[in-house]
């Protein structure tokens, strides 16, 4: 069992959250973000509502794991989050908790409490992780000791609820630990007691966007600064704060063009960013469906479990190698033949075996470019036991374009189209039917042409040249772009003006915590420009959001929320 | 009994310290003729869901007899067993008035929520489980239990307002954990010791409590909403508590089996749907015979049911739209080999109730379960003539046994019945052309 305190080392919990960034790449240092003077070009524009919004499970994960070690087991507590303006992030701010949830939070917060006092086992040699998490020693096991709860719920206290404590809260905290300590003869299951307390409280699960005049902008509202280091390192780490960005705001540093700049800087030069981008992009990219999707094994048999696990894992190990180590333009992320390769994936690739994950470059010859290749698109949009272009045109305009495929009249007749047909054996054959069909051309028509290039891939994300056996047809077109080949649709995406602005939209609302409003559009249009002449670097993008005016200001008067783009399930039959 | 109220006698003996105090055993917790408690209260009657997916083929599912002893057509032969204590309603519509046809959501919500949707991220608001719940499990350790058939945690059809889902329960093993595991008091242990941490904990809350409250003094009006609705969380939290200081009433038929050692296997083959289905249930059963819960719901799909045939290349939703009508049977064949396990898995439902003794009669007798689903007929996604069954006498208000035919009439008088069945007030229930108050009263005793 590893332990770590950050008592001990705040360095070193630094390293623990980056682990899995260590594991996914070579975890060199960030390079620094470009100082792009399109920052300034963004200032001028409206900040965003003060926003309640919930921490996500993976917020929560990362919180618990900076503060008490990343070996704890946390369970599964929180509920779904409804995927609002394309993001599960966005949901968190109008989403509620109910007495049921509430319950679980509950008994997940002392399971972590137990694990956090525990006393270890020598004869299983486990060490006491109270030694490395509290940092002071009773004087006595089964008596109280005020100054030593005082000093842990202070430092612990500090970091879970993203500020320092008040007296009266230390007061009522220790109080409780006093009272737990008597009543149980045990001071650290007093303190356990309270550790669950911390984290069943609201201070803690929601994270609220709390505001003060602007003294520099008379008449606006800014963050506090507190409730700003929040929003950066729940954008940036997926996490809560840590103790130097705290400083940070306790300093005033935050207020300062040059404070805000150096601490943003070091967040996006930390390991830590990555779980921040992955995070991102695991919403983005809608890959909360892995959970439960699952491949005939008749039809697939080399799909497993762990082959889907391994499928979104190597994505998104391509996407923090290609964005954050490689600093590579985010558009090549649909071109890039880089990739990561494990044991369970290389057989369906039909590469050389690795052991672990290893680094892999896909021969130019081996149609797979870009991550529109690789397992995790290929099979989530499919079904099990064969591929849809369907769906996987769907999900390429509303995840990728943030464009809404409609849904289809819910009295269509379908009959015109139904399978089997013995005469039809591709899915281009398939869905002409569709096409030629009025009522169902439509969506088909924005759909089909997109997906059929991919049609190379079966429905487990295996490559083919025929459908029983008929030569596959992959031409098609985007918006206007033509292409006869999976690698022309990359780059028919590649080149899509809304594939950039798209992702700067998701990343705005990402940031700010909640969906887009009209009022949003000049700094998105904005950002967009800047996030241009950046090259499309992913990390100036963040930089550039994160020391944006509009991040930290207020506005007074919620808008709207935008209509969502993907708040429907399934719609176009697939 | 009368002088020996366990509550009564606990509360004054603990008072803030442990107890031991040994109590009757099993014998004595019904009474003489095991229709009611042993101190005279009645048995609970519960409330209970089931939802399944993409409605029937009205051919081979809906009975050609009216009342009892109605036929079973060849969809739903496998209700043999259980026909005895279920009803099935058809011919019962959903009006959408202005609202759009919501594919596989209009017909749901507005049977379990009275209320037309507007658009597809439109949520329900309250769910008739909530609705019901607030009035008769307000002292069980969990106000509802929600669990899914499908391993999703997002399958539920159990909303406690427009922003808030019930959680699915999906994991055999963390819902026997949830159900049975530390914090589970055994009703019928011949001793109570009060916890000294529970105690602690409760007191832990008043803090987290008030720092709730001033929470609410700082935000806006809609998230004060949100924050006032954790508040109410965090009270009940505080009751739970409470409740967990308190021997709780001897439950003659509660015995929780071994835990489950492992999950399912992800998937929607229906193998492991039913496999999960079986596990899910039987832990429901045990949980209500253990008084943790009295309202509970269990789905075998998602609202667009995802369930594959072993073979087959197109899930049951995909067949119900691109199967071609056979032409002799003059149905989806496929499309009704899937329905056809559904409603095996809603007779094993029934039937794992039905078989559980509680007093002189079962745990069915003492609950009304209310099925129903999102579309009658998928392929066009019609939602005109929603099937619907309940099971169960709901503690001898309910007759059993018959098909009823709704002429059209609006499918919410059923749920409308069912909140009559556990005396809750409401005038009427639904919206616009789905607003009723007038209940199904040939069920009725």
């Amino acid at each position: 069992m590893r332990l770590v305190s950050r008592f001990t080392s705040v360095g070193v919990l630094g390293l623990v959250a980056g682990i899995g960034l260590a594991a996914c790449s070579d975890s060199a240092p960030n390079r620094p973000a470009a100082k792009t003077s399109a920052v300034t070009a963004v200032t001028q524009y409206a900040g965003t509502p003060a926003r309640v919004r919930r921490m996500t499970p993976d917020q929560y994960t990362n919180t618990i794991s900076y503060v008490f070690g990343d070996d704890l087991s946390i369970g599964e507590p929180f509920a779904p989050l409804p995927r609002t303006d394309g993001l599960l992030a966005s949901g968190a701010s109008s989403a509620g908790m109910t007495a049921g949830e509430l319950q679980q939070l509950q008994r997940s917060a002392s399971q972590i409490a137990a694990q956090v006092v525990d006393k270890g086992n020598p004869g299983e040699r486990t060490s006491p992780r109270r030694d490395f998490l509290v940092p002071c020693k009773p004087a006595a096991l089964d008596a109280v000791d005020d100054a030593c709860a005082a000093k842990f719920i202070k430092q612990t206290g500090r970091l879970l609820y993203r500020h320092t404590l008040s007296d009266a809260t230390v007061t009522d905290l220790v109080g409780s630990a006093r009272k737990g300590a008597t009543e149980l003869k045990d001071f650290y299951a007093g303190l356990a007691t309270v550790i669950e307390g911390m984290l069943i409280d609201p201070g803690v699960l929601l994270i609220t966007d709390t505001a003060e005049s602007d003294p520099n902008h008379p008449g606006k509202k800014r963050l506090t600064a507190y409730a700003l280091a929040s929003r950066l390192s729940f954008f940036l780490w997926d996490a809560a704060p840590d103790d130097a960005l705290l400083k940070a705001a306790e300093s005033g540093a935050l207020y300062t063009k040059k404070g805000r700049a150096a601490a943003v800087d070091a967040m996006i030069a930390s390991p830590r960013l990555a779980a921040g981008v992955r995070a991102f992009f695991d919403d983005m990219f809608g890959f909360e469906e892995f959970v439960i999707t699952a491949k005939d094994p008749k039809t697939y048999p080399m799909i497993t479990g762990q082959t889907l696990v391994d499928a979104r894992e190597q994505t998104l190990r391509t996407v923090t190698d290609h964005l954050i180590t490689r600093r590579g333009d985010y558009r090549d992320l649909f071109l890039t033949r880089n990739t990561f390769i494990s044991p369970t994936l290389a057989p369906v690739y039909g590469v050389p075996s690795t052991t672990g994950w290893s680094p892999y470059e896909f021969p130019a010859d081996a149609h797979r470019a870009g991550i529109l290749s690789q397992i995790s698109f290929l099979a989530l949009h499919s079904h099990p036991a064969r591929s849809s272009a369907t769906k996987r045109g769907k999900a390429l305009r509303e995840l990728l374009l943030c464009q809404r495929v409609p849904p289809p009249p819910p009295n269509v007749d379908f009959s015109a189209v139904e399978n089997p047909d013995p005469t039809l054996r591709t899915a281009r054959e398939r869905l002409t039917r569709h096409s030629i069909n009025p009522v169902c051309a439509g969506c088909h028509k924005i759909t089909d042409p997109i997906g059929l290039a991919l049609e190379t891939f079966d429905g487990a994300g295996r490559y083919r040249e025929a459908e029983k056996g008929v030569k596959l047809d992959t031409s098609g077109s985007l918006d206007g772009k033509t292409f006869n080949s999976s690698e022309g649709l990359g780059q028919a995406l590649h080149d899509h003006p809304q594939l950039a602005s798209c992702l700067v939209k998701r990343v705005y609302s990402f940031g700010t915590g909640g969906p887009l409003s009209a009022a949003d559009t000049p700094a998105v249009e904005a950002l967009s420009t800047a996030f241009a002449q950046t090259g499309y670097k992913v990390p100036d993008l963040l930089r550039m959001i994160a020391l944006s005016d509009a991040f930290a200001e207020v506005v007074e008067i919620p808008p709207a929320p935008a209509k969502s783009a993907a708040a429907g399930q399934h719609q176009v039959a697939q | 009994m009368n002088g020996f109220n366990r509550r009564r006698v606990l509360r004054g003996m603990l008072d803030g310290t442990a107890v031991c105090v040994a109590l009757p055993l099993l014998n004595c917790f019904l009474n003489g003729n095991g229709t009611a408690l042993a101190d005279g209260s009645k048995l609970p009657v519960r409330f209970g869901t089931w939802q399944w997916g993409l409605g029937l083929n009205r051919a081979v599912f809906t009975p050609k007899k009216v009342g009892a002893n109605f036929d079973l057509p060849e969809e739903i032969a496998s209700l043999a067993p259980v026909q005895k204590h279920i009803n099935l309603f058809s011919n019962f519509d959903c009006f959408r008035d202005a609202a759009p046809n919501l594919c596989h959501k209009t017909g749901w919500v507005i049977m379990r929520a009275g209320i037309a949707p507007a658009n597809q991220g439109d949520l329900p608001g309250e769910t008739l489980d909530v609705t019901i719940a607030k009035k008769i499990s307000t002292t069980t350790r969990f106000q509802t239990l929600t669990a899914t058939a499908t391993g999703n945690v997002r399958d539920s059809y159990s909303y406690e307002n427009a922003k808030s889902v019930n959680i699915a329960d999906w994991s055999p093993m963390q819902f026997y954990a949830k159900l049975f595991g530390e914090d589970f008091q055994d009703p019928n242990l011949p001793e109570f010791k009060p916890s000294a941490r529970t105690m602690v904990r409760k007191s832990v809350l008043t803090g987290v409590l008030d720092r709730t409250k001033e929470l609410t003094k700082t935000v806006g009006a809609e998230d004060k909403a949100r924050i006032d609705q954790y508040f109410s969380g965090l009270r009940d939290l505080e009751r739970q508590f409470d409740q967990q200081l308190q021997k709780p009433e001897p439950r003659a038929a509660c015995h929780p089996a071994k835990a489950p050692t492992e999950d399912a296997k992800p998937g929607m083959d229906h193998e492991l749907v039913a496999q999960r289905h079986k596990l899910m249930t039987e832990l429901m059963v045990m949980a209500v015979a253990c008084d943790q819960t009295r309202v509970f719901n269990m789905a075998t799909s998602a609202q667009q049911a995802a369930t594959t045939k072993p073979g087959y290349d197109k899930p049951h939703h995909t067949a119900t739209h691109e199967e071609p009508i056979d032409a002799q049977l003059g149905y989806q064949k496929e499309v009704s080999w899937f329905i056809r396990r559904e409603m095996e898995l809603w007779a094993e439902y029934v039937a794992a109730f039905a078989k559980f003794k509680e007093g002189d009669g079962t745990l069915l007798d003492n609950m009304l379960i209310y099925a129903s689903t999102d579309q009658s007929l998928a392929r066009l996604h019609q939602i005109d003539g929603l099937p619907m069954f309940t099971a169960g006498k709901a503690g001898g208000k309910l007759k059993t046994g018959l098909h009823l035919d709704g002429k059209g009439g609006a499918g919410t008088r059923l749920g409308y019945t069912a909140m009559k069945v556990f005396g809750l007030d409401n005038a009427s229930w639904g919206t616009q052309s789905n607003n009723t108050s007038k209940e199904i009263g040939e069920i009725l005793v």
